[in-house]
């Protein structure tokens, strides 16, 4: 490898933050080891971070999650940041988010807390140099896999990068319109696909479910979102332990539904009435305890029409040249 | 909504159904059953099914497949929006699964597991012993005497899901999980028994603990079990089970030590 990587020269942590995350694409292919996924939590804010680098959408970057992460660049480098709005400053200058930047060899780069959202995204032209595991630098820290030991971040960890300098081209400055830029609410309507136990959930159950109001419980995390409102109940108790895909509604015996996210258990059995769509969860991802969601039928086709709508939208969107 | 597209009767044992945005579900059962609802049946025969299923799938979808999570009666198929839709994946499995039904099992290879069993090791014991109305020598004796498939791996990384143990000593999930469940902990719930491959919550029943590493992400295996394999479980007393700690199962089920890595 290159001599970065053997001297860990890169990005040093002074404050780890509360949830700081290398997280890649995520890990595919695994699952006949029991791996699960991982990822980022907000894919679109993610993608956004990377586009704006210059970079390939999946290469790795930082989840900051609720904040108060702070690092020394000891390289040049150019970073973007996306996702939910943290204060965000250079050696205590205020920094905008939605655009790449310069950071010079012993700049600060501190977060303050998001006050609306929770998570955003700290990308870096070139990527990360970080040893993939099972496929995947994405940490998942009940699984102990990912990122630089399989857990979060910690006070003096290095994330090594490419010297700018090394690379052929370096990137444009860029930045996404205001118009263009994801706005992070209170509120998140879940489309979901029904499916999976959905003839053990009754007429009246889906359309409880379909009409309620449903708030975020105090458990919520990149595993699942556990929700609170009127209970659903379906015929069964359990099911003969089976898959669980991204965004899957668990209705566990007291009838709240839990949204099942990235970092999930692979298999269980609790009975499921379908799964939120990607661009939704990503959304529910940026909701904490005591915001608002309601869910919505929609079939799969439509399911299909939206990932490849919203997929287009993503790549006719021109960023701003600003250097 | 179209109703109608959301399940697909494959042949009589499989059935389709839609699982989510890029994924499909298909559900396998006894012959002629398929369409019936689907109640907890643990079966060798449908389970050998589904890892047919699984070998056909990855040898003539893997473009359009991104992973697949085969479990005791069902396959999870997650697949890549940008390469198929599920209308067209549909037809495909259709085709290539019409044929596939129900085998008998063949033998998987016999895997030999180290069970340290005391009361020391296994605290759930005389729980079982008392609800089974039998002493805890007859647990340990009846948890030993049986072969056990692997049905599936899945929940954590190297967790497989053993069955089925005897009627008798079956037992419920705790009500409340344990926040803390030992590395190598051998627990029951209900007739499936397994072992846990690194600390982690749990609801199970500890009944002992095995030394073996269940999950070595730098190991060639990673794992010591594959699905459709047998598993026994042999008693040893506490000196053979430190001894034997930490180490690693080779292909050939062989024992080799000192792996020096723990999870």
């Amino acid at each position: 490898m290159t001599q970065v990587n053997r001297t860990k020269i890169g990005l040093l942590v002074t404050n780890a933050g509360v949830l700081s995350l290398v997280q890649d694409g995520g890990r595919f292919g695994a699952f006949s080891l029991g791996l699960t996924n991982g990822g980022p939590a907000d894919s679109l804010a993610f993608y956004w971070a990377n586009r704006l680098c210059g970079n390939e959408l999946n290469t790795s970057a930082i989840e900051i999650s609720i904040g108060g992460l702070a690092l020394t660049a000891q390289l040049d480098c150019i970073i973007a940041v996306t996702g939910a709005p943290m204060p965000l400053s250079i050696n205590g200058k205020p920094k905008s988010f939605w655009r790449s930047f310069s950071v010079k060899a012993g700049d600060n780069i501190s977060f303050g807390f998001a006050a609306q959202g929770v998570r955003c995204y700290l990308a870096i032209a070139g990527g990360f140099v970080i040893r993939e595991s099972f496929g995947s630098t994405a940490t998942v820290c009940r699984e102990s896999v990912g990122g630089l030991r399989g857990d979060k971040l910690e006070i003096n960890d290095v994330l090594p990068y490419k010297q700018l300098a090394s690379m052929k081209d370096k990137p444009r400055k860029l930045m996404l319109a205001i118009d263009d830029q994801p706005k992070y609410v209170n509120e998140v309507v879940l489309h979901t696909v029904l499916g999976y136990q959905r003839r053990h959930f009754s007429a009246i159950e889906k359309r409880m479910l379909f009409s309620s109001e449903y708030q975020v419980s105090k458990h919520w995390d990149r595993m699942g979102y556990r929700l609170q409102g009127r209970p659903i109940k379906a015929d069964i108790e359990g099911i003969l332990s089976e898959g669980i895909s991204y965004g899957a509604v668990q209705i566990p015996a007291d009838g709240q539904p839990i949204v099942l996210l990235n970092d999930r258990q692979t298999i269980g059995g609790y009975p499921k009435i379908g799964s939120v769509i990607s661009q939704d969860c990503a959304k529910l991802a940026q909701l904490k305890e005591g915001d608002k969601v309601r869910f919505e039928p929609i079939s799969i086709s439509q399911a299909d029409n939206m990932f490849h709508l919203n997929l287009a939208q993503f790549n006719k969107t021109k960023l701003i040249v600003c250097d | 909504m179209s109703q109608k597209l959301m399940s697909i009767k494959i042949n009589d044992n499989i059935r389709l159904e839609i699982a989510g945005e890029n994924a499909l579900m298909l559900y396998f059962s006894q012959h002629g059953h398929s369409q019936k609802q689907i109640t907890a049946v643990v079966n060798q025969d449908i389970n050998s099914n589904v890892q047919q299923a699984t070998q056909l799938i990855k040898k003539h979808l893997s473009t359009d497949i991104v992973d697949l999570i085969p479990s005791y009666a069902s396959i999870l198929v997650m697949f890549n929006l940008l390469e198929i839709d599920h209308h067209h994946l549909k037809n495909k499995l259709k085709k290539l699964l019409a044929n596939c039904t129900n085998q008998l099992s063949k033998q998987g290879r016999l895997i030999e597991l180290p069970a340290y069993y005391s009361l020391e090791s296994g605290q759930d014991l005389p729980r079982i012993a008392e609800k089974a109305q039998m002493s805890i020598e007859q647990v340990i004796s009846l948890h030993q005497a049986q072969e056990y498939r692997v049905y599936a791996i899945g929940f954590a990384p190297g967790f497989a899901y053993l069955g089925e143990v005897d009627e008798r000593i079956a037992m419920p999930r705790l009500a409340s999980p344990r926040l803390k469940v030992p590395k190598g902990a051998i627990a029951i719930a209900d007739r499936q028994t397994a072992v846990y491959p690194a600390q982690s919550p749990g609801g199970w029943n500890i009944i002992g603990l095995c030394p073996i590493d269940m999950f070595n992400p730098e190991g060639q295996p990673t794992m010591p079990v594959s699905v459709g394999d047998r598993v026994k479980f042999v008693a040893i007393d506490k000196q053979q089970y430190n001894a034997l700690l930490g180490s690693t199962l080779g292909g050939n089920g062989s024992i080799s030590q000192n792996s020096g890595y723990s999870i």
